[in-house]
């Protein structure tokens, strides 16, 4: 049996950890316990008055079909917001990885987007699309589209999940490539030797060996889709028309920060905060199973 | 030499220090930026340069949510300025935070500031004021819905009388759209517009208890079948573009200055937006009368923001706010601010310096918004309207109004339910004062 320890109890660990221990509890513990306490009461903006109304926030959050719609939504939003900029990064980091002459540019340039601040790539894209002046909805107007996202609501969400999925392509793009050029040469080589088509090269080297690259994009597409969209959805239609783009954390924003009731805001970002936890302790538990880390 | 220059120069920096200290230093946040921004920062100027006492300090804080939100997390952490600029719908939260604010007419009396309440523009003041009529916070810059027109469209389409009525407006986007146009009418801030102002025009309840003026029990009453029929008329006039929704509070304005709508009932205080952008002539004129409600129109109901004093700051800046705020209404400062930035004056003497200076004569259409104001002594419907959580109702309407557009919902259906909504809303802010 082995001695309960070979080395003499020191402080030192400790202290290397505290640091980021003390990160996380002032950025992350600290405002959820704060979120929870103002999840159980009402109080007026000013902070002047606070009831305590025990689960009332909570209930009047389920018993409102709206909010139950804007939970569908937003995992609608953000699995196709996931999807669409992880399958375009892929696409573009294997093209990428075999461009020799002015790689550099060629990736500064896809990475770029990456700088964008999101209310900036949000006005971007409402001006491409703005149904009087936008160059999109111009073309698209000559071949009979009548594009509106002030009221059409599908045409709006599309416009936001392409608008936040152009935002992520850049960072899945960078993760991409990086694993893409981590993976041995040689290995390929073989498979060349042995007749492989560039196409199955990609299928059966490239990416099973990217699995735990995607596997960490995945969780992380989906946390951004779940809370750093709502610059974007902003700046482009403020959850309109008809709420057809008002996803959780959006509402969290408008309820809090806009309307003040701070009440429902601290609920509704409880509930969010659960289904997150909830979303990534199924992939660690069954998504993660299937990857191969070497 | 050098030492003496060192002496010169500690002797100049202490006596500016001293001065700097002599004077009391009064924070006032706004939502102004731009060209706004900057007329802003020219009144603090006149007023610092006029007396040395005190010190404004104008800070842009963001828009007028950010604005107000900013100012609320300041008055939590005690570090709340003097003077906030809060838009109209923030009212209800503002005067219900009995222990945060300064009541504007005590703090004039308190000061021995001259405030005369008849001066000033009644629809204006009375949004403001509580049901006994003490006015809770200083008009600043105000507005209120007028119907835009391009003078050539009309003009092409064989529109010769200015539409006045809603009648005559649809036979006028009939017209437009029949002479080739895109669209004939288009709105923007519509619930401002369509409900709220629609109702006070045609001296109609928005909610019960003098429109939530009588107290927090107050209850949405807005779907009535004259507001329900206005909407359906409406939604059978986007079928054939007479009227085209263009997104919510001023997203529709390209529509109106590229030409494509021919009308558009907003804000009057799109004056200096449109002048600037519009190539054709265009006019303002009385938001239309529906003949099937009421004979003749009542009075419009403002928007727009106030200066709101708070409590808790160090007593020596009181009479220095005041001071400034009588200096705000002053007619010579007021009507500048009117002429330069568009806005409403706030009162009948700035009003008329206008007139004197030959502002209106010398820009046709703008006094349109000061008549619609004064029409009448505004009544119990049209003094304004004062419901709590308004930010979020205001939502809720434009979500449902946006589902009549889509033809999603029946105008009946929408308003029904938007009503049903905004009293849940309304009972959450009755908890949340109590």
């Amino acid at each position: 049996m082995l001695k309960r320890s070979h080395f003499q109890p020191s402080l030192l660990p400790y202290l290397l950890v505290a640091p980021q221990i003390l990160i996380t509890l002032v950025f992350f513990i600290w405002p959820a316990l704060q979120a929870l306490y103002e999840s159980f009461y009402i109080q007026s903006a000013f902070g002047l008055g606070t009831t305590f109304v025990g689960l009332e926030n909570f209930v009047d959050l389920w018993e409102d079909p709206l909010y139950i719609e804007s939970v569908w939504r937003t995992f609608m939003f953000s699995g196709l917001v996931a999807i669409l900029a992880m399958s375009l990064a892929l696409l573009f980091a294997a093209l990428a990885d075999r461009v020799i002459r002015g790689a550099m540019t060629y990736r500064t340039l896809l990475i770029w987007p990456y700088a964008v601040a999101p209310a900036v790539a949000g006005a971007l894209w409402i001006f491409m699309f703005d149904p009087t002046l936008g160059i999109v909805s111009y073309a698209l107007d000559m071949v009979g589209v009548d594009w509106n996202q002030a009221v059409n609501g599908t045409q709006a969400m599309a416009l936001v999940i392409m608008a936040a999925a152009w935002k992520q392509i850049a960072y899945n793009f960078l993760f991409f490539l990086a694993g893409m050029q981590a993976i041995p040469p040689s290995v390929y080589e073989a498979a060349a030797i042995d007749g492989a088509s560039p196409m199955r090269r990609f299928w059966n080297i490239t990416l099973p060996l990217l699995a735990p690259t995607t596997f960490f994009l995945l969780v992380m597409n989906v946390v951004y889709a779940f809370f750093d969209t709502f610059g974007i959805i902003d700046a482009m239609t403020q959850g309109g028309p008809a709420n057809a783009t008002e996803i959780l954390v959006y509402k969290v924003y408008q309820d809090g920060f806009v309307g003040l009731d701070l009440g429902s805001s601290a609920a509704q970002s409880v509930v969010l905060m659960f289904i997150v936890i909830v979303l990534t302790v199924v992939q660690f538990k069954f998504v993660e199973k299937k990857v191969q880390y070497s | 030499m050098k030492t003496f220059l060192q002496l010169g120069l500690a002797a100049t920096l202490s006596s500016m220090a001293l001065g700097a200290t002599a004077q009391t230093d009064i924070q006032w946040w706004h939502a102004m930026g731009g060209k706004n921004g900057e007329l802003i920062q020219g009144m603090a100027d006149q007023f610092n340069a006029s007396q040395d006492k005190y010190k404004i300090n104008p800070v842009f804080k963001g828009s007028y949510a950010e604005t107000m939100t900013a100012a609320i997390a300041a008055f939590r952490a005690k570090q709340q300025p003097a003077i906030v600029q809060v838009y109209e719908v923030g009212t209800a939260t503002m005067m219900y935070a009995k222990g945060a604010i300064y009541s504007v007419e005590k703090l004039m009396k308190d000061n021995n500031q001259p405030f005369e309440r008849d001066g000033f523009v009644p629809a204006v003041i009375s949004y403001y004021s509580t049901p006994d009529g003490e006015l809770l916070s200083m008009p600043f810059n105000s507005s209120t819905p007028v119907l835009w027109y391009n003078k050539d469209a009309l003009d092409k389409a064989g529109v010769s009388k200015i539409p006045t009525t809603w009648a005559e407006v649809g036979d006028a986007a009939k017209k437009l759209v029949d002479s080739g146009m895109k669209c004939g009418l288009s709105v923007g801030f519509q619930s401002w517009v369509l409900i709220e102002n629609y109702s006070a025009w045609h001296n109609l309840p928005i909610g019960t208890l003098e429109n939530g003026f009588g107290g927090l029990g107050t209850e949405l009453v807005f779907n009535n079948e004259h507001v329900k029929k206005r909407l359906s008329i409406l939604q059978e006039w986007t079928k054939d573009k007479r009227f085209v929704y263009g997104g919510r509070a001023g997203a529709s304005l390209p529509m109106f200055t590229n030409g494509e709508c021919g009308m558009w009932m907003n804000s009057s205080a799109y004056y200096g937006s449109i002048k600037s952008q519009a190539k054709f002539n265009f006019g303002q004129t009385m938001m239309p009368l529906d003949t099937l409600v009421a004979d003749k129109p009542q009075n419009s109901i403002i928007g727009g923001a106030t200066l709101w004093v708070l409590q808790g700051r160090p007593e020596a800046e009181y009479p220095g706010v005041a001071e400034f705020l009588a200096f705000l209404a002053s007619p010579e400062v007021q009507s500048n601010w009117a002429m330069e930035s568009g806005y409403v004056p706030i009162t009948q003497d700035a009003s008329n310096v206008m007139t004197v200076q030959g502002f209106y004569a010398d820009n046709a259409g703008t006094d349109t918004a000061v008549k619609e104001l004064s029409l009448n002594p505004p009544t119990a419907n049209s003094r304004g309207l004062r419901f709590g959580n308004f930010v979020q109702i205001r939502d809720v309407i434009n979500e449902e109004m946006e589902s009549i557009w889509a033809g999603d919902k029946t105008a009946d259906q929408a308003m029904d339910t938007a009503v049903e909504r905004g009293n849940k809303l309304l009972r959450r802010f009755e908890k949340s004062v109590q």
